[in-house]
């Protein structure tokens, strides 16, 4: 028997004049969304918890504990590290690499103008062509990317979002070209367009539109497409602008909804939409608040799925999510310590019982990571898959009177955030208001000054700093790329069916303007060779475009 | 006599890079400090950047770029704003930029490169004291 009843008692008896003689470290102790942290949790502070309705088992409603039975146990999750840098063939080599050293999935990266939607030579892309990702043009390009890939053995998460419809329509042509089956390729596309406006910034059209786009590509995946996730709605890049973990979990959950909401509207089925709906949330420094985030994440979902939207499918009910660590965590000061912050971050998503992860390499505040550092990113998943124990058995951290706690307490905020936004009008009416813009910045602010007033301490940057001369070898991406990308587009306008090209376009035109699927259209225009930009301006004309961020 | 004057301040995120979690803490902590600031948000050309500075009398314009092309981007800003006489402005930056790159950034006239890491309140001071010299 313990010697207090309770916990006040303990915290009266114990705690207070232990804290008298040696003062904790800090008045208050937080999470980093706010959360203000005790010195204990006990069976107190689950009182009236019912496991079976709030916890229950892996693979069953409401999943808090993972979205399958046995979990890493059966098979671990993919590791897949976000790569893409120059042309399609310094790509593909990188993928090969990747693939040679165990890497289980793929995720392509594309630069800036391709997400954009504006060729290699439009002056636009000066400078940012194959720089923060592969520089995809046409069709050409995509085939060069996935050469000697076999696309029906390989998944592929592709980070494409304004362009995704287009993307994907190459993606499709690239694997009928290597006679794969469309039924048995599997991947996704991030296509999660409402969190471009509120953080990530490569918009085209403006949002309504963008959502059609959206949608015709739902009704496409769920036709021919069976095996592939036709969204990744994703909280990484909000937090990343700045929110906390709350914030992420609400505005994910509000954008998720509008995007069940608008392929209702188009008339998908709600157990043809669940199913192939996928997530992307950012694992931060935050040990337990992450791993609590993820369970909350999956039960809200669940509930989102099967209450609101009386989906009956179980499948529907299930979040799936794919993780990557937090690019933003990461110092340019003594480099190194990065690997650590990312040990941490990936043991949280694991914990936390993701389906895939991207790891951050060490290098990544300098620039794009060296193939060195990538494989130590890369050994860090392996590392945790198989020496640390970490993946024996399901969702080890449940139970824990912190953990379950921090759960229900990030869940019921998330909630109370997530109404806010509907009762304004749901997540594009919050977007049109800049209500999340205003919330993430000022969440960034208040980070900010935290660090700089010492409160929060950042190893390496406001304390343990050294005096240092960096050293630390970066990859550098060749000037070339423009002018190689731009004599292929050349060459391409020279070889192709001119007349095929126009038809195909003139094609979408019709179809964009009358409102139907563009999908199969847009495959018409890759496959007659048209460019992405070609293919992006019927659109634009068509749709108009978002010229300003909406704050 | 600069005195009572606040200093103005453009932000400026040229090119298609949308990171802007930095230039928008930038715009607030400056605001903080007392300075007038405008933000031109993201996407924006060298001549857009250029025209912005002219029509707002800046005295300081804060450049902010992630994607890695920074260099063929600032040197066109640059440009632009010579060709607008406009070559006395204090031009800082800030963003991922490798420091075997910052020598070449002064050389073509960017003052000062704040890296990931670097606190608001030495941007503002450095702000301060060039302005300051410079008036």
């Amino acid at each position: 028997m313990s010697e207090s009843k309770d916990r006040s008692e303990w915290t009266k008896k114990t705690l207070d004049p232990s804290v008298k003689r040696f003062p904790q470290r800090q008045e208050k102790f937080t999470t980093s969304s706010e959360i203000e942290v005790e010195a204990v949790y006990t069976p107190e502070d689950l009182e009236g918890l019912d496991y079976h309705e709030r916890v229950g088992y892996p693979g069953e409603f409401p999943y808090t504990r993972g979205p399958q039975p046995s979990m890493y146990r059966g098979r671990l999750w993919t590791m897949r590290q976000y790569a893409g840098y120059a042309g399609a063939e310094e790509s593909n080599l990188r993928y090969r690499y990747l693939l040679e050293q165990g890497q289980t999935g793929l995720s392509v990266a594309f630069d800036l103008p391709t997400q954009i939607g504006y060729d290699s030579d439009n002056p636009l892309s000066e400078g940012e062509a194959g720089r923060v990702g592969v520089a995809i043009d046409s069709i050409e390009d995509m085939e060069t990317l996935f050469r000697d890939i076999p696309l029906n053995r390989v998944s592929t998460s592709m980070t494409i979002n304004a362009t995704a419809p287009i993307l994907l329509a190459m993606y499709v042509v690239a694997a009928k070209r290597q006679g794969v089956p469309l039924a048995s390729i599997s991947g996704t596309i991030q296509n999660d367009v409402l969190k471009e406006y509120i953080a990530r910034g490569t918009y085209i059209f403006p949002p309504k539109p963008a959502m059609k786009l959206v949608t015709d590509t739902f009704a496409y995946c769920t036709q021919y497409l069976p095996k592939w996730n036709f969204i990744n709605v994703s909280g990484y890049h909000i937090r990343e602008a700045g929110s906390d973990a709350v914030q992420e979990l609400a505005f994910t959950m509000a954008n998720a909804v509008a995007y069940v909401r608008a392929g209702l509207e188009a008339g998908i089925d709600i157990d043809k939409l669940g199913p192939q709906f996928g997530f992307f949330f950012v694992s931060h420094n935050n040990l337990f608040e992450e791993v609590a985030k993820f369970r909350a994440a999956r039960r809200m979902w669940a509930h989102v799925m099967r209450d609101r939207f009386n989906a009956k499918d179980p499948k529907s009910w299930v979040l799936r999510f794919h993780t990557q660590t937090a690019g933003s965590t990461l110092t340019a000061q003594q480099p190194e310590n990065n690997v650590v912050r990312v040990a941490i971050q990936a043991l949280a998503a694991v914990l936390g019982g993701t389906q895939s992860l991207h790891t951050c390499a060490r290098d990544e505040a300098l620039a794009l990571p060296t193939e060195q550092s990538v494989q130590i990113a890369l050994r860090t998943q392996q590392l945790l898959a198989y020496e640390s124990g970490a993946a024996d058995t399901v969702d080890p951290l449940a139970g824990s009177y912190y953990v379950e706690w921090l759960t229900n307490e990030l869940e019921a905020r998330a909630w109370k955030e997530f109404d806010k936004i509907e009762k304004i009008g749901g997540s594009l009416a919050a977007i049109e208001t800049g209500y999340m813009q205003r919330e993430i910045t000022e969440s960034a602010y208040r980070y900010q000054r935290r660090v700089e007033e010492g409160e929060q301490t950042v190893v390496g940057v406001n304390r343990f700093t050294v005096d240092e001369k960096r050293s630390i070898q970066i990859l550098r991406v060749d000037d070339e790329v423009t002018a190689r990308q731009t004599a292929k587009l050349a060459d391409l306008r020279k070889r192709r069916d001119a007349a095929a090209v126009s038809t195909s376009l003139a094609g979408l035109k019709q179809t964009a303007t009358s409102g139907d699927n563009v999908m199969p259209s847009i495959v018409d225009c890759v496959e007659a060779s048209a460019t992405l930009e070609e293919i992006c301006n019927v659109l634009r004309e068509v749709y108009g475009e978002q010229l300003q961020s909406f704050i | 006599m600069v005195e009572d004057k606040k200093i103005r301040v453009l932000v400026a995120k040229p090119g298609l890079d949308g990171h802007d979690r930095g230039a928008k803490v930038v715009v607030r902590a400056l605001r903080d400090a007392g300075m007038e600031v405008i933000y031109t948000g993201i996407r924006q050309t060298p001549q857009t950047i250029a025209d912005a500075a002219l029509q707002e009398d800046v005295d300081v314009i804060g450049l902010s770029s992630l994607s890695g092309a920074h260099m063929s981007l600032f040197s066109r800003v640059m440009e632009e704003l010579n060709r607008r006489g406009l070559g006395d402005v204090v031009v800082i930056a800030g963003g991922i930029i490798p420091d075997e790159d910052h020598e070449e950034l002064k050389s073509i006239g960017v003052r000062a490169v704040f890296g990931p890491g670097s606190s608001t309140q030495d941007v503002a001071k450095y702000i301060k004291t060039a302005v300051g010299a410079q008036g």
